[in-house]
């Protein structure tokens, strides 16, 4: 019975953190579909939302279910921005310029960061209720592992409406297939990549937001594992893929936890998880889990 | 066709000037100055193997930091007294074999560069098969794990609390000399053949193999080469320290040589040089960003980020301002 209850502990542990993993394996899996690029930024995009959420709470007087709305809105026009000044410009440019650009961006705002909030670790005020307890058989679980899931799943449902459902998900859809022809027909290019940045940073926020509630301690350098992290699982389900992000953000969290759970001697390498995961799937199946075959183009 | 002596005249001036500069400099500066200078040097290394994988074979490395790591430890732990160790492996002995070994450094440095650069083979073989982002974002892995494997080798590395107590062998003249023979060898390997193919993997993959040119073996060779330096350069800066962790291991570094190779420009040794001494007595002259003290309206104590926060806008600047001048592969077409 205790090795249940144990074993149930894990599971939710993992099915909370491969929740927000996929949060923000999305953000990267979109802007890959459309640009073909990695934006390393995403990261530190994803510490801007717990920041702007953490100073949203202390110092303002608005309430704070209103700053979880807030806050990633924000976010996500900052990540609009971003792409507006750092990747905008070199659309046309090789990639590994690009690439380069982006490796910029993610120090100028990891640095940004701890010029303007400080590197000295603060504390996310988690709401009271959102930081309880509960008995569940035995079994003692924070809400917020119920919460995270939760949140994530209504915002894939969502998410999945928008993109397979409305006008603007085709267009973002036939970019992503097929870059020069969509932009031949007539589609707002510039519109559709800003609409996409807006929603990658705003989940990430999200991501953001409920990270802080499961480990209350913010640094301006928080976002920089968990952004490669999420970029792996996008990679191992299959980059460019949404479902797949999500697929790869539940494999990475409940891979890790089960890691340190059932291997406590791996303890330690828990962060190399995900690296070697990352490897071993890019020697055995480069595509990812549900990505289409990589074709070479001449 | 440019005549043969002339550049090499150029060149040999160059070399004495800045031996002759360098004697002056460790004569009449203080320690500190020629410490920057030191590191000057180290970074040039640094800069030109980055450059050799990613500037001169286009392919796009971010593992930097993890040779670097690799070659740091094997000079740390070679050329480190007996009795020293014994003091720093307090929390667990270290591995038999090389409790009773103390090499001189210029054996330590060789050691350091050919275990990174069989690290760089052994990494590169199964992972250059990858394209440019993937192939970053793998590389980055393995920097990650090696540092990860090296904060949890005990008996090894001594694993988060690092070595203390290296012996300072870094000079001057180590640095520079290291760097001249870097210089030296990346011409030498960029006018040879192997030169051309790397030069023409960068410029296009298909066309280089239907060529002729084994694509495999002149990335892995490339990447070899790479860490190979990155490796000696990591020991000379851990012999320049006297102390490192895993921690100094981490991406900031790699990104420190990515700064210098894209100002330098991909691809251009003189470039290179040049720029990894400004980007280092930059980094040093900039430090009063991170002290300074009051703005008026913002206060910035003691804050390491404002010196990066200046370093990065600079990266992005050259990057959008240079775009196509920076070399790439896949075009949109």
């Amino acid at each position: 019975m205790g090795d249940f209850s144990i074993l149930f502990q894990h599971l939710a542990n993992g099915i909370s953190l491969g929740s927000l993993y996929a949060l923000i394996a999305i953000g990267y899996t979109m802007v890959y579909g459309i640009l073909r690029l990695i934006n390393f930024a995403h990261g530190d995009i994803f510490m801007l939302g717990v920041y702007i959420t953490f100073y949203g709470i202390l110092y303002t007087p608005i309430p704070w279910w209103l700053v979880f709305l807030i806050a990633p809105t924000i976010t996500g026009f900052i990540g609009l921005l971003l792409e507006k000044i750092a990747y905008k410009p070199l659309r046309e440019a090789p990639r590994t310029t690009i690439l380069i650009s982006a490796i910029g961006a993610s120090f100028f705002l990891q640095n940004l960061g701890i010029v303007i909030f400080g590197g000295r670790p603060r504390a996310f005020p988690v709401p009271r209720i959102l930081n309880r307890v509960i008995k569940l058989g035995g079994v003692s679980i924070n809400v917020v592992a119920f919460i995270i899931p939760t949140v994530t799943v209504l915002l894939l449902v969502g998410l999945n409406y928008f993109i397979n459902k409305t006008k603007t998900g085709m267009a973002m859809r036939a970019l992503a297939k097929d870059y020069e022809t969509a932009s031949l027909m007539g589609i707002d290019v510039n519109k559709i990549i800003s609409i996409t940045f807006f929603l990658g940073s705003f989940l990430a926020a999200v991501g953001g937001i409920m990270w802080g509630a499961r480990y209350p301690q913010l640094m301006p350098l928080m976002g920089t594992m968990p952004g490669l992290k999420s970029f792996i699982a996008a990679v191992i389900g299959g980059i460019g893929n949404i479902t797949g992000a999500v697929i790869g953000g539940f494999i990475l969290g409940l891979g890790e936890i089960m890691l340190v759970a059932l291997l406590p001697r791996l303890t330690g390498y828990r962060d190399a998880f995900a690296f070697v995961l990352l490897i071993i799937i890019l020697l055995v199946k480069p595509s990812g889990i549900m990505g289409d075959k990589i074709t070479e183009k001449v | 066709m440019k005549s043969k002596g002339k550049p090499s005249v150029i060149l040999v001036v160059l070399l004495i000037l800045t031996i002759v500069g360098l004697f002056l400099a460790s004569k009449f500066l203080d320690s500190y100055k020629i410490r920057i200078i030191t590191l000057s040097g180290i970074y040039v290394t640094l800069g030109l193997s980055m450059n050799l994988i990613n500037g001169f074979t286009g392919m796009f490395s971010l593992g930097h930091a993890g040779f670097m790591a690799i070659g740091a430890y094997t000079v740390g732990i070679l050329t480190m007294p007996i009795s020293m160790k014994e003091m720093n492996f307090f929390m667990q002995p270290i591995v038999p074999c090389l409790a009773n070994v103390e090499w001189g450094f210029l054996p330590a440095l060789l050691a350091a560069g050919i275990v990174a650069g069989l690290a760089g083979f052994l990494i590169g073989a199964p992972v250059l098969r990858l394209t440019d982002d993937y192939l970053a974002i793998a590389t980055l892995g393995f920097a990650e794990i090696i540092r990860v494997v090296f904060t949890n080798t005990q008996s090894l590395t001594n694993g988060a609390l690092g070595l203390k107590g290296i012996p300072n062998y870094t000079n001057i003249w180590w640095s520079w000399g290291v760097a001249f023979v870097t210089i030296w060898f990346m011409a030498f390997l960029i006018r040879g053949s192997y030169g051309k193919a790397f030069l023409a993997i960068k410029e296009d993959e298909v066309a280089a193999r239907s060529m002729g040119i084994n694509l495999f073996k002149h990335k892995v060779m490339s990447f070899s080469f790479g860490s190979f330096f990155a490796g000696v350069a990591g020991g000379l800066l851990a012999a320049l320290l006297g102390t490192i962790d895993p921690n100094m291991f981490r991406i900031t570094l790699t990104f420190n040589i990515l700064l210098i190779v894209v100002l330098g420009g991909l691809g251009n040794i003189g470039g290179t040089v040049v720029s990894a001494v400004v980007v280092t007595v930059m980094m040093e002259a900039l430090r009063f960003l991170d002290e300074s003290i009051n703005l008026g309206f913002i206060q910035l104590k003691g804050i390491p980020g404002m010196r990066m926060v200046v370093f990065s806008m600079i990266l992005i600047l050259v990057v959008l301002i240079k775009r196509e001048g920076l070399p790439g592969k896949t075009k949109r077409v």
